[in-house]
């Protein structure tokens, strides 16, 4: 365990290291640029096996699904347009079945062309069939790296591990990172059963007709809502091994046990979100938060015991689906509306998008407005 | 013993296609310690329809424009596995080749990738219905390249894709065809000796998208030769060499006849191709 005081992207890429993964293969871009030069650098010193400079991010996300697809472990980087580049692969990836873990920088998309961060190039990939990761901050960012490795190889789904782009990738923190030999007692090498091997030839990637399409998509689904309980499991036994845990691993619930009303969000945003909450509390507010760490497979049942018996719920999200309900609010209302008898109030907040910033005077005010109990969609 | 190819019989290619013999010749030289990474193409539609498959050797297909990058990580994987014989074979199309995967391609070739990259050009995107691609030859008619009142078939020349290639520095570049199935075979050897990137551009005629009887592939492939083209040549470590130069060469009129997708050409426009393939000849001296 190293205790040292890095930016975030460099605390990531040293995860990834220990992880041991056979295979990076990059393209830079910002805000994740840091992540890829990190790793270039372990392999110049030869700590990791093999290194592959892309002339593209469709190309990066197609070469992780060859090394996987050959069997080893493999990781890429990404942010903004070079995920929208990925996007065909991407799908890829997931339909093969291909445990592959990107880490994200997340970032606004074009256009206006805009290099900061919101969460619009994860988000816009959600019915991709990956695992979706939001972390809170550096450390959340690199222990979130074992786990998804752990879970993707279980389950045998890809998973991407969000951190917003500059508030975590470029902010510089204290952070614990665990070493190879305690990874390695974590998460048992990658031996997939089904490989591109000359000795036991299959064919993978095949094509599917209309009478066995819809089957594989089915299976995929079905597969992704069963991630839900091994993330559980991932993060309980990460706590058992390295005391640190993230909720029950999809949910963090923070001082909402008891509150009225409470706001919902992901990634960085929650920590000003905590620091709001305890201001109210410190008033005798009964005000809560509740974070969502893994957006998908989204954890409904986890969400609507955490909200129930609530007056009021505010959703704050970096992301937005144009012309219809903003994404993360459209899962929570899913939720709400899984609850029996009194349903908490809705509201929609959109915000922080292209970097715009969101202090803690901003969750104040939206919890203000939450505390009122109407419906409201706002952009912050 | 019974011939068992690395490709089965059973797969779905149209009558007297020779795509699945250019397949088989090359899986014929690399033998069964092979991986195939496949580009979306008619050879994916008409081999791999889940759940069934031709292939006897490990095989992976994910898009149309991404097999060198696929690629670049099945050898990175297998090398970090300490796996240092399997060949890993590219089979794709010129759609792929010379348009959507030619970023992929040069990136592949930059890094010089060990890899042997096999593409079949049948000069058009013969998948999709005839559209035409980037080693669709000048004048040649095609869905996306019509005989209208104004514009006549393509009014551009294919892309000198093996030069391009060679111009990436890397150890082998060549040009082949089914027509000349000794020299393709001799071709995929050569390569297998060598490491880094290899390229063959194989020419293999198709009988729906140029027009032709399903049992001429060959005769017209030979004729593409014979005429001057399509020519036989490689790039070993940069040098040039010629491995068949007709003398004399045919009139390309031999050629163009009998195939629909050359049938509105005048003969001015026959004389102009002429012209072109004349001055292409004297450049190689």
């Amino acid at each position: 365990m190293a205790r040292k005081t890095v930016e975030g992207s460099f605390a990531v890429a040293e995860a990834v290291r220990n992880c041991e993964p056979d295979v990076a293969a990059c393209y830079p871009i910002t805000p994740s640029t840091h992540v890829a030069e990190e790793l270039a650098n372990y392999y110049a010193d030869g700590e990791l096996k093999e290194y592959i400079t892309t002339e593209s991010e469709l190309s990066s996300m197609s070469a992780c699904i060859g090394a996987s697809a050959a069997g080893s472990r493999t990781v890429t980087v990404t942010s903004g347009q070079g995920f929208a580049l990925m996007h065909e692969a991407v799908y890829c990836a997931a339909g093969m079945r291909l445990p592959i873990v990107m880490i994200v920088g997340n970032r606004a998309l074009s256009a206006p062309l805009n290099i900061w961060g919101d969460w619009q190039d994860a988000v816009t990939e959600r019915d991709s069939g990956w695992i979706q990761f939001y972390c809170e901050n550096s450390q959340e960012a690199l222990d979130t790296v074992p786990q998804a490795y752990k879970v993707a190889e279980a389950t045998l789904l890809p998973a991407m591990v969000c951190m917003d782009g500059f508030y975590i990738t470029h902010a510089v923190e204290p952070v614990e990172i665990p070493g190879k030999e305690e990874i390695r007692k974590y998460l048992p090498p990658f031996n997939p059963k089904v490989r591109l091997d000359p000795d036991n030839p299959v064919s993978m990637g095949e094509y599917a007709l209309p009478s066995h399409y819809q089957q594989f998509r089915q299976d995929l689904h079905e597969d992704l809502l069963a991630a839900e309980k091994i993330v559980r499991d991932a993060n309980g036994g990460y706590a058992a091994q390295f005391g640190r845990s993230y909720g029950d691993g999809t949910i963090e619930e923070y001082k909402s046990g008891d509150a009225d009303y409470v706001f919902v969000s992901m990634g960085s945003i929650c920590g000003n979100a905590k620091e709001a909450v305890d201001a109210l509390r410190a008033k005798g507010e009964k005000a809560g938060l509740v974070r969502i760490r893994l957006f998908r497979p989204f954890p409904y049942d986890a969400l609507a015991k955490a909200l129930s018996g609530k007056k009021s719920v505010g959703v704050f999200e970096k992301s937005y689906d144009l012309g219809a309900l903003a994404p993360l609010c459209s899962d929570v209302s899913a939720s709400i509306a899984l609850l029996k008898g009194d349903r908490p109030a809705l509201s929609s907040f959109i915000g922080g998008l292209g970097g715009k910033d969101v202090t803690v005077a901003h969750v104040s005010e939206m919890l203000a407005k939450i505390k009122q109990g109407k419906t409201l969609t706002e952009w912050i | 013993m019974a011939y068992e190819p690395l490709f089965s019989a059973g797969h779905t290619a149209c009558a007297g296609c020779p795509m699945p013999t250019v397949i088989r010749q090359v899986l014929e030289a690399t033998g069964p310690d092979v991986v195939v990474v496949n580009a979306t193409s008619c050879s994916e539609i008409i081999s791999s329809a889940y759940p069934r498959s031709a292939w006897r050797v490990p095989y992976v297909h994910s898009l149309f424009e991404n097999p060198p990058a696929v690629a670049s990580g099945v050898v990175r994987a297998l090398r970090a596995q300490g796996n240092g014989h399997t060949t890993v074979l590219v089979v794709a199309g010129d759609g792929s080749t010379y348009d959507i995967g030619f970023g992929a391609l040069s990136g592949m070739l930059e890094r010089n990738e060990d890899v042997l990259y096999v593409c079949y050009d049948n000069e058009a995107y013969m998948n999709t219905g005839v559209q035409r691609s980037g080693a669709t030859p000048y004048g040649a008619r095609t869905t996306t390249s019509p005989v209208g009142r104004v514009h006549r078939g393509k009014e551009l020349s294919k892309k000198p894709i093996v030069e391009i290639v060679a111009a990436h520095r890397v150890p082998y570049a060549a040009s082949a065809s089914i027509g000349h199935p000794q020299d393709l075979a001799a071709k995929v050897k050569k390569a297998m000796g060598i490491r880094g990137s290899r390229f063959i551009d194989v020419f293999s005629p198709c009988i729906p998208g140029w027009g032709i009887p399903s049992d001429s592939a060959i005769r017209y492939a030979k004729l593409a030769v014979e005429t001057g083209l399509w020519r036989l040549s490689e790039y070993e470590h940069g040098e040039f060499k010629l491995n068949v130069k007709p003398s004399p060469r045919k009139p390309v009129k031999e050629y163009f006849a009998g195939q629909a997708r050359f049938r509105h050409l005048k003969d001015e426009d026959v004389a102009k191709i002429q012209a072109m393939t004349d001055e292409e000849w004297k450049k190689l001296g």
